[in-house]
């Protein structure tokens, strides 16, 4: 019997290692799997390398890990957002490290390691500085810089309902990243609001098939 | 000396005529989101947002916010009728694949070559921070740009060559400014529009890079000018 759903973000998150590189969905607020991220907090992994569109605001999530010292780089698009403090003053500091990337590239690249791809040519800031120190080759007449396929140790993402095979759905804007990020890593954990039994997702909806899951852990939305 | 001008709503308003009814439009953070707000009500245009929204609807009215339906700018929006959603690499997939038809972005500087900057200065105190602006640049069928004509201080932001780091080289087809309008070709700069009471020589000394006219230019009046 398959049943890839667990009773506590602890056990959702047990066994992260020091030094991992951790993929964490959402865009902006929406889709940021804001309890596992707190469960990694909770759980003491150190030394991370954390993959993420933005670089998280306030005191919660991604911002926690930088202000706790626990991210040792990131490698993301839009690390300067509304209330981004915790990165910049870790970033003007020297203390954290920071990989920009274009965000479609930042996505392409997980789909690369999903498909178990080596990277790819592409367009986009070819003719920038993020070009430096990469091969540049001209297909169709126009520069194309080669992007490595960049997977994860841990994905951690959120969704709106799963089911014990790892089947997902999730909620309009909040998908984003969450199933690029699904197939991307050795070990992906989601969080749902809700759990449903086998067969409730209509199968030609769901979104990230039971394969690319490991574990799913109940949050509910709060009220 | 106070130089005649179109409000930002006027200059997104003059962006908005040039799109064509049925386009795919994915407008920029900032001015460009002005755009949706112009769009004359016989055209059906379907915004694209990169973070996984085709048929983006306007703001929603208070107290209907939902935080997990927002914008590339990270603010709440709706969805229409017979729009969907996807994930990023799908969204990017239609930026960069030459899907989406007409992208209106905002710029720190365009040169003559059609050159964008638009993603950092050389202001060493902020950290960089790129998202979509590259995949955006280089996938849009038409790149337009929606932008003050010179810097608040007065320095051109049309120029021979950018200064600042490019985001990418010879995408931009037209320029929007509260001045003027200007397409990016063979020629360099050409001046399609001017706003009223402007001489050609004052939009000269305004811009960094030769100018050119149109055959005809088009006069650009504003609200009460």
């Amino acid at each position: 019997m398959i049943d890839k759903r667990v009773a506590s973000l602890a056990e959702a998150v047990q066994g992260l290692a020091d030094g991992s590189t951790v993929l964490v969905g959402g865009f902006g607020a929406a889709g940021v799997p804001v309890e596992l991220v707190h469960a990694v907090l909770d759980q003491g992994a150190r030394d991370l390398t954390i993959v993420t569109n933005n670089a998280g605001s306030g005191e919660t999530d991604v911002a926690a890990l930088i202000r706790e010292g626990r991210v040792r780089k990131i490698i993301c698009s839009y690390p300067r957002s509304m209330g981004s403090i915790w990165f910049e003053e870790f970033y003007r500091a020297g203390t954290i490290e920071l990989e920009l990337v274009p965000q479609g590239t930042l996505s392409e690249r997980m789909r690369a390691a999903g498909a178990g791809l080596g990277g790819f040519f592409t367009p986009a800031g070819a003719d920038s500085l993020l070009a430096r120190g990469k091969e540049v080759r001209m297909i169709g007449g126009r520069r194309h810089v080669f992007e490595e396929p960049l997977g994860g140790d841990v994905a951690l993402v959120k969704a709106l309902r799963g089911d014990r095979w790892g089947n997902l759905v999730y909620n309009k804007a909040a998908r984003n990243f969450g199933p690029t990020m699904a197939t991307a890593a050795t070990l992906t954990v989601v969080q749902v609001r809700e759990f449903v039994e086998l067969g409730d997702l209509d199968p030609e909806s769901v979104v990230t098939p039971g394969i690319f899951v490991d574990r799913v852990v109940q949050v509910e939305e709060e009220a | 000396m106070t130089v005649p001008q179109l409000s930002h709503t006027e200059m997104a308003a003059r962006v908005a005529r040039d799109i064509p009814d049925g386009s795919y439009v994915n407008l920029g953070i900032g001015m460009p989101t002005l755009v949706g707000d112009v769009i004359s009500a016989g055209k059906e245009i379907i915004f694209h947002s990169e973070n996984g929204i085709l048929g983006m609807g306007p703001a929603p009215a208070p107290g209907e916010v939902d935080w997990e339906l927002i914008n590339a700018g990270k603010s709440p929006v709706t969805l229409v009728p017979g729009g969907s959603y996807f994930h990023h690499t799908d969204s990017f997939m239609m930026m960069r694949g030459g899907h989406i038809d007409v992208t209106v972005l905002g710029a720190f500087q365009v040169s003559e070559q059609g050159d964008l900057a638009n993603w950092a200065t050389d202001d060493a105190h902020l950290p960089p921070a790129v998202g979509g602006a590259m995949d955006l640049a280089v996938g849009a069928k038409r790149v337009l740009v929606l932008m003050m004509h010179t810097t608040p201080d007065g320095r051109p932001k049309l120029l021979p060559e950018c200064t600042y780091p490019l985001t990418a080289a010879q995408v931009v087809h037209r320029i929007y400014t509260e001045l003027a309008v200007i397409d990016v070709g063979p020629a360099g700069f050409v001046v399609r529009d001017m706003v009223a009471g402007l001489s050609r020589e004052d939009l000269q000394r305004r811009t960094g890079a030769p100018l050119t006219f149109a055959d005809e230019v088009a006069v650009l009046v504003p609200a009460g000018g």
